[in-house]
């Protein structure tokens, strides 16, 4: 701070701080006064007929408050900015950074140990796990669940499925640079009966109930128009994000109607990457503390 | 005789007020206008100097600012990162002045029912933003938030351009009349909750990195 457009500003507050400083002294030494022997004097003026008042001087105790005052506040300015662009270099920033510089030389060895093992020996590290925890629950538990249960189109990350793959790697680009997972809509090259078709084809290769006329005919579009993605057997793409549609494992759900509404109108799901915000440290053990999720 | 000193201005209720607003009025003079002549405090830079790509709002996020203030979000959300390592952990680098220059008036809130909101631009995806304002509970059950189910209405766009004449006489940033003139188009067809998270969406983000 204190970045001023021109000196004018820095001397206009070193003035007025040292004027009003120097005020308070002058007001507080022209009031002294001292406690004469004798009968004390009476103020000049009387209300309701008789009553009068002392003119007796300041208590001692209260006058010293007084000047602690002031020597508090020359005191605080000697020590910390506020005087113009005096101690400029004492202020907040750098008291940040001694805390910032204690934090990495408190933690910062946890970290390191950490950084150098294999992301599996850190899953299999109960400390790790729970220091991954209790980051999950700060930065991951508002979108994938505080059990990391996920929620419809927040994935669930304690199962084996995995729409971008879950090796350590796959895990770790996910965290850091984010994912973007696209279906494409088809609402207007299949129809709408085409699109019911296709949902019936898909629930009937997860066991569910289906019209088995339907799913006949959403095979056939399905060879068209699905399989660059999803593959021919349905099973997906980790590559592309594209689910494996045979796990009876869902996304958004599994009704005929969300099938319907997905095929039509195509999903956008984003995961936010959180590579710049935590750094590589945390999501190493961001990384590990999922996949001891997913290992149970 | 000490009582003539001050009798002479307690006598005088002229002189009494003025000499009450001349100490009143040091602490204004030392600690507020001078913020008024700071880079760092009028122009988009951060407290090193360096230039941040602080954005003016355009239409749609100037709406959803309104909303944001309307349903009075401020109330449980600060949009202050303070400098210390425990806010800075949670929610990313601190705040510093040059990012609020465009906000008329600033959301620096005081009160943390919620999380800061400071830098949530970028945090969550668009979709999690609408499950979450329409009903938090569908997406984090142990939220107390309240639902904010009308927000799925189109936005009211008839004063968007009054709006934006009067933030230029306020504002920082002037809207040229081409801006202004294009600001109804732009609101074409969006809801409120368009608006709200493209709002969100653009918070903090002028200070993407952590450090």
């Amino acid at each position: 701070m204190a970045d001023f457009i021109s000196g004018f500003w820095n001397m206009y507050v070193m003035v007025l701080v040292a004027l009003s400083i120097l005020f308070c002294v002058f007001v507080l030494v022209s009031n002294m006064t001292k406690r004469e022997k004798g009968p004390v004097e009476l103020h000049g003026h009387v209300w309701d007929e008789t009553l009068a008042e002392y003119n007796n001087p300041l208590p001692r105790w209260w006058m010293y408050l007084f000047w602690i005052t002031i020597f508090f506040g020359i005191a605080y300015l000697a020590i910390y900015p506020g005087f113009g662009n005096f101690n400029q270099g004492r202020g907040q920033w750098a008291q940040y950074e001694a805390e910032m510089k204690a934090g990495e030389e408190r933690f910062g060895p946890v970290f390191a140990k950490y950084r150098e093992m294999d992301v599996m020996a850190v899953a299999a590290d109960p400390e790790a796990v729970a220091m991954g925890q209790r980051m999950f629950l700060t930065y991951c538990q508002q979108c994938h669940g505080a059990a990391a249960q996920g929620a419809k189109s927040f994935p669930n990350l304690t199962d084996s499925e995995w729409l971008w793959g879950g090796a350590p790697e796959n895990i770790k680009e996910t965290i850091t640079n984010g994912r973007n997972g696209v279906m494409t809509p088809f609402g207007q090259v299949l129809g709408a009966d085409g699109v019911k078709d296709v949902a019936n084809y898909v629930r009937s290769m997860n066991g569910l109930a289906h019209d088995s006329v339907r799913a006949q005919r959403g095979k056939e579009a399905f060879a068209t128009n699905c399989v660059a993605c999803h593959g021919a057997d349905a099973k997906g793409n980790p590559m592309l994000g594209a689910p494996n549609l045979t796990d009876n494992n869902w996304l958004y759900g599994s009704s005929e109607a969300t099938i319907i509404e997905t095929v039509t109108h195509g999903r956008n799901n984003k995961m936010p990457a959180f590579g710049d915000f935590l750094g590589e440290d945390k999501v190493h053990i961001l990384t590990a503390y999922v996949l001891s999720l997913s290992k149970k | 005789m000490a009582q003539s000193k001050h009798e002479k201005i307690e006598r005088n209720v002229f002189l009494m007020i003025v000499f009450t607003l001349l100490t009143v009025s040091v602490g204004g003079l030392v600690e507020i206008v001078p913020l008024f002549f700071q880079h760092s405090t009028t122009t988009p830079i951060d407290h090193k100097g360096n230039k941040l790509d602080v954005k003016p709002y355009d239409p749609v996020r100037l709406v959803g600012r309104d909303i944001y203030v309307r349903e009075g979000c401020y109330n449980c959300h600060s949009q202050m990162i303070r400098p210390f390592r425990a806010e800075t952990e949670r929610y990313g680098h601190y705040s510093v002045a040059g990012e609020y220059v465009y906000d008329h008036p600033f959301q620096w809130g005081s009160k943390r029912t919620g999380p800061d909101l400071a830098r949530v631009g970028g945090r969550y995806s668009d979709e999690w933003q609408r499950v979450h304002l329409l009903n938090p509970r569908d997406v984090v059950p142990e939220s107390n938030m309240p639902a904010f189910p009308w927000l799925d209405r189109p936005v009211k766009a008839d004063d968007i351009q009054d709006k934006m004449r009067a933030l230029n006489k306020v504002g920082l940033h002037k809207y040229s009349d081409e801006e202004i003139a294009a600001a109804p188009a732009a609101l074409e067809g969006k809801t409120e909750l368009d608006a709200v998270v493209a709002y969100l969406q653009g918070l903090g983000t002028a200070i993407s990195h952590f450090r």
